[in-house]
């Protein structure tokens, strides 16, 4: 017995080969989209794991750092570090800027971390940690820096002397990772002008500066340019300790918020990239749609522009199985085409995307699974067109 | 056997492309993948330590000179950048009434000085009533005892006599009264003079100086600064230190300092003091930092970076900075062992600016330490090693 569809397959290949390798690259573009999706989710995943805390504690009654602004002083810290199962704390302070480097403009968040403590980068892929306590930064790769740079942040010049990878902000802009001093001074602290015009400010509000009262001004001026807020405070806990209960005592008796692991994954995933999430989970959908119709009309088109060799096949006697069988068996090879052409594809094109894609093997498994599912329902329509010829057609004109 | 046609062959290549595709995707990408690590032999080196700060040019010795009591200023004789020398009138403040003053007090003396001359004249007057007064009544005494006089006569004689010397007595106390006078009269005159001498502003240094806050005609308060006079002998760093890295900061460690407008020159001196009081709210400590040679040009209040460098740690075993990793609360490093990796928790000494740590236990010379991974290591990975992870700075 011979398989009529690889007989039949054999016979067209090229076209056969084209068409699989056509419809690959639309499987290859959905599953890119998925892979967009799980990227965006991962992206903010990734900022919770990466900054090595179990708790955030931020300014009361809000969402930050990274959903909502928060400032705290910054010897908070020093009173949670007392409260039972705190392990460790870490003063941090986030800002996303622009920061342009031989230019080229790269949209960063800028952090600020305190050595040894929560919220350093946890591995680097080149070059060493930050050893001084100023002007040295670790950036991560997808800022396009390199080792030995030397990168303009307003006032002050960086070498980045570290590089990461995937060390992102909840919408995927790159991290740089310096001192926290200096990124104090930088989120806080204005700039020449905007100095001089608040020294001037004060300068001319007469409860300021009173004739009568010298060195008034300057201290008043002297207090305005000082800068000790951080954002949030990361908290490493103990292994016995529970998350929530500590994070209940810092909220009731230090009056501060503190999220645990979970809620901060809540915020950032559910609150934060929700609607970006849901606007490409939606285009995923409709993209699935219209693979899948695709895929139809191809095979049924496919099956279509062999009216004649089928009911040649009919007159000579074959069995309605038969043809079914055929059709059925090209229609999940040309399935299996594309998807093993969409899946390579993707592969390469994925790093090639400015933002993160993350091509989760379930996924694929999923894929996989729905192509073979579409060929063979939009395989079924065909066989009852296939099955409806007359075989009078073979030799009719 | 019959030969593969063309076309058989041609296919066949298209399905291996595809399977050796899907293999390389799955092989690369997928979870079997292994991680790409860097590593490095822990080996015996000399570290050469130091601790790193920022600071500001600062004077060590620094004058302000203002008047002592609210006043206008009348004459300001130096501007910024003039050297003054010890003593050298630098302004001069309204002395108002001061000059008057002077002159009346001198009058004042004047005058004084005219009384006791006039209490001497009456002294002497007086002292030649009483001589004559004495004589006469001494001679009408001898008289009386002759009996050629009544004895009334002669005691009036005597009592001219006594009154006389009476007179004397008062005005040589006359005289006194008037020395005193003269004395109050002349210290008063001093007393004003120095007041007057107060308005004008002397410099206390050799130095040059830094600042002119006042012009004449404005009014300052006592204690308010008109100028400020530095020793430029004595220009120095004061430099602020993470307390975290600050260890080993001493007096008398060679520093190099590096100020932001020669960013490219490096410049010599040596830690002079280190505060005894830190910034408890930066948290931070503070030192001081001496010139060998103080350069040419330098700017009160310019930024510095300071490395401070200490003494060298001879053989000792060290590591580069980026294969401390923290598992939990421990640093420690992972270990590359047959080609699997395990997780040892390190002891970790001094760190150097260059990126070395000095590992002070749990691990011996030529342990292969992981440096970089592309991804967050965890036990039973499987790893690749590679030279370098991204290419080098084109």
């Amino acid at each position: 017995m011979i398989n009529l569809a690889s007989r039949d397959i054999l016979h067209g290949w090229g076209k056969f080969l084209f068409t699989g390798i056509g419809l690959g690259l639309l499987i290859g573009v959905t599953l890119s989209m998925a892979g967009i999706y799980r990227g965006l989710v991962e992206d903010g995943r990734v900022l919770i794991d990466n900054s090595g805390a179990d708790l955030w504690v931020v300014q009361q009654g809000t969402l930050g750092p990274y959903a909502e602004p928060s400032n705290l002083r910054d010897d908070v810290y020093r009173s949670i570090a007392g409260l039972p199962g705190v392990a460790d704390t870490g003063n941090v302070a986030y800002l996303t800027m622009q920061v342009s480097h031989g230019g080229k403009e790269v949209r960063v968040m800028l952090v600020g971390f305190e050595s040894g403590k929560p919220g350093q980068p946890g591995y680097l892929i080149a070059g060493r940690p930050v050893m001084r306590s100023h002007y040295e930064a670790v950036a991560d790769e997808k800022t396009g820096f390199h080792i030995g740079d030397r990168v303009q942040i307003r006032r002050h010049e960086y070498e980045v002397v570290g590089l990461t990878r995937r060390m992102v902000s909840a919408s995927g802009d790159p991290m740089i990772f310096v001192p926290l001093k200096d990124a104090q001074e930088t989120q806080f602290l204005k700039d020449n002008d905007a100095l001089l015009n608040e020294r001037a400010r004060t300068a001319a509000n007469p409860a300021f500066n009173r004739p009568n009262v010298p060195g008034l001004l300057e201290a008043v001026q002297a207090s305005q340019a000082q800068s000790h807020q951080v954002n949030a405070v990361l908290v490493r806990l103990t292994p016995d300790a529970d998350a929530e209960t500590v994070a209940a005592n810092i909220r009731r008796w230090k009056h501060l918020q503190a999220y645990t692991k979970v809620q901060m994954d809540d915020i950032l995933v559910a609150k934060l990239i929700a609607t970006s999430a849901k606007q490409i989970g939606m285009f995923l959908v409709i993209l699935s749609v219209v693979s899948a119709a695709i895929v139809a009309f191809i095979i049924y088109s496919l099956t279509m522009n062999k009216v004649r060799e089928i009911a040649v096949l009919k007159l000579i006697g074959a069995r309605n199985s038969t043809i079914a069988g055929m059709i059925l068996q090209q229609a999940l090879g040309l399935g299996m085409i594309g998807f093993i052409v969409g899946r390579i594809v993707a592969g390469l094109w994925a790093p090639v995307f400015p933002k993160y894609v993350l091509l989760l093997p379930g996924d694929a498994l999923r894929g996989f699974i729905a192509v073979m599912i579409i060929c063979a329902l939009a395989s079924v329509v065909a066989i009852r067109a296939a099955l409806r010829i007359d075989p009078a057609e073979a030799i009719g004109g | 056997m019959k030969f593969p046609s063309r076309r058989t062959l041609a296919i066949s290549a298209v399905i291996a492309a595809a399977l050796g595709g899907l293999a390389w995707v799955i092989a690369s990408q997928g979870p079997l993948a292994p991680i790409k690590v860097t590593v490095a032999q822990a080996k015996e080196t000399t570290l050469a330590l130091s601790v790193f700060g920022i600071g500001n040019v600062e004077a060590r010795r620094s004058y302000n000179i203002g008047p002592s009591a609210t006043g206008r200023v009348t004459k300001v004789l130096v501007d910024q950048g003039d050297k003054v020398t010890v003593g050298q009138l630098l302004a001069e403040m309204d002395p108002i009434d001061q000059e008057e003053r002077m002159q009346a007090s001198q009058a004042a003396a004047d005058r004084a000085a005219h009384n006791v001359k006039s209490a001497e004249a009456s002294v002497a007057e007086a002292v030649s009533r009483a001589q004559i007064a004495k004589v006469s009544a001494d001679r009408y005494a001898e008289l009386r005892n002759k009996n050629f006089i009544s004895q009334e006569a002669a005691d009036a004689k005597r009592h001219e006599a006594n009154a006389a010397q009476a007179a004397r007595a008062g005005a040589e106390s006359a005289l006194a009264a008037a020395r005193d006078e003269l004395r109050r009269a002349v210290a008063d005159r001093t007393g004003t003079g120095k007041v007057r001498a107060q308005l004008r502003l002397h410099s206390p240094i050799d130095g040059v100086v830094v600042s002119r806050l006042a012009e004449p005609g404005s009014t300052l308060v006592a204690g308010e600064t008109l100028l400020q006079v530095v020793d430029p002998a004595s220009l120095w760093v004061r430099a602020r230190f993470d307390q975290g890295r600050s260890g080993g900061l001493a007096v008398g460690l060679p520093a190099e300092v590096v100020l932001r407008s020669l960013s490219g020159q490096i410049l010599h001196g040596k830690v002079e003091r280190v505060d005894l009081v830190g910034d408890a709210v930066a948290e931070e400590r503070i030192a001081n930092i001496g010139f060998v040679t103080i350069p040419s040009g330098l700017t009160i209040g310019e930024l510095a970076e300071v490395n401070i460098r200490r003494p060298l740690v001879e053989k000792t075993l060290a590591i580069p900075a980026a294969a401390v990793k923290r598992v939990g609360k421990e640093a420690g490093v992972w270990l590359l062992q047959d080609g699997s990796i395990t997780f040892r928790p390190i002891t970790i000494g001094a760190v150097t600016l260059e990126g070395l740590v000095q590992v002070a236990a749990g691990l011996k010379v030529g342990e292969a330490v992981i440096v970089h991974s592309s991804q967050p290591l965890s036990q039973n990975m499987r790893v690749k090693v590679v030279d370098a992870l991204v290419r080098s700075t084109p």
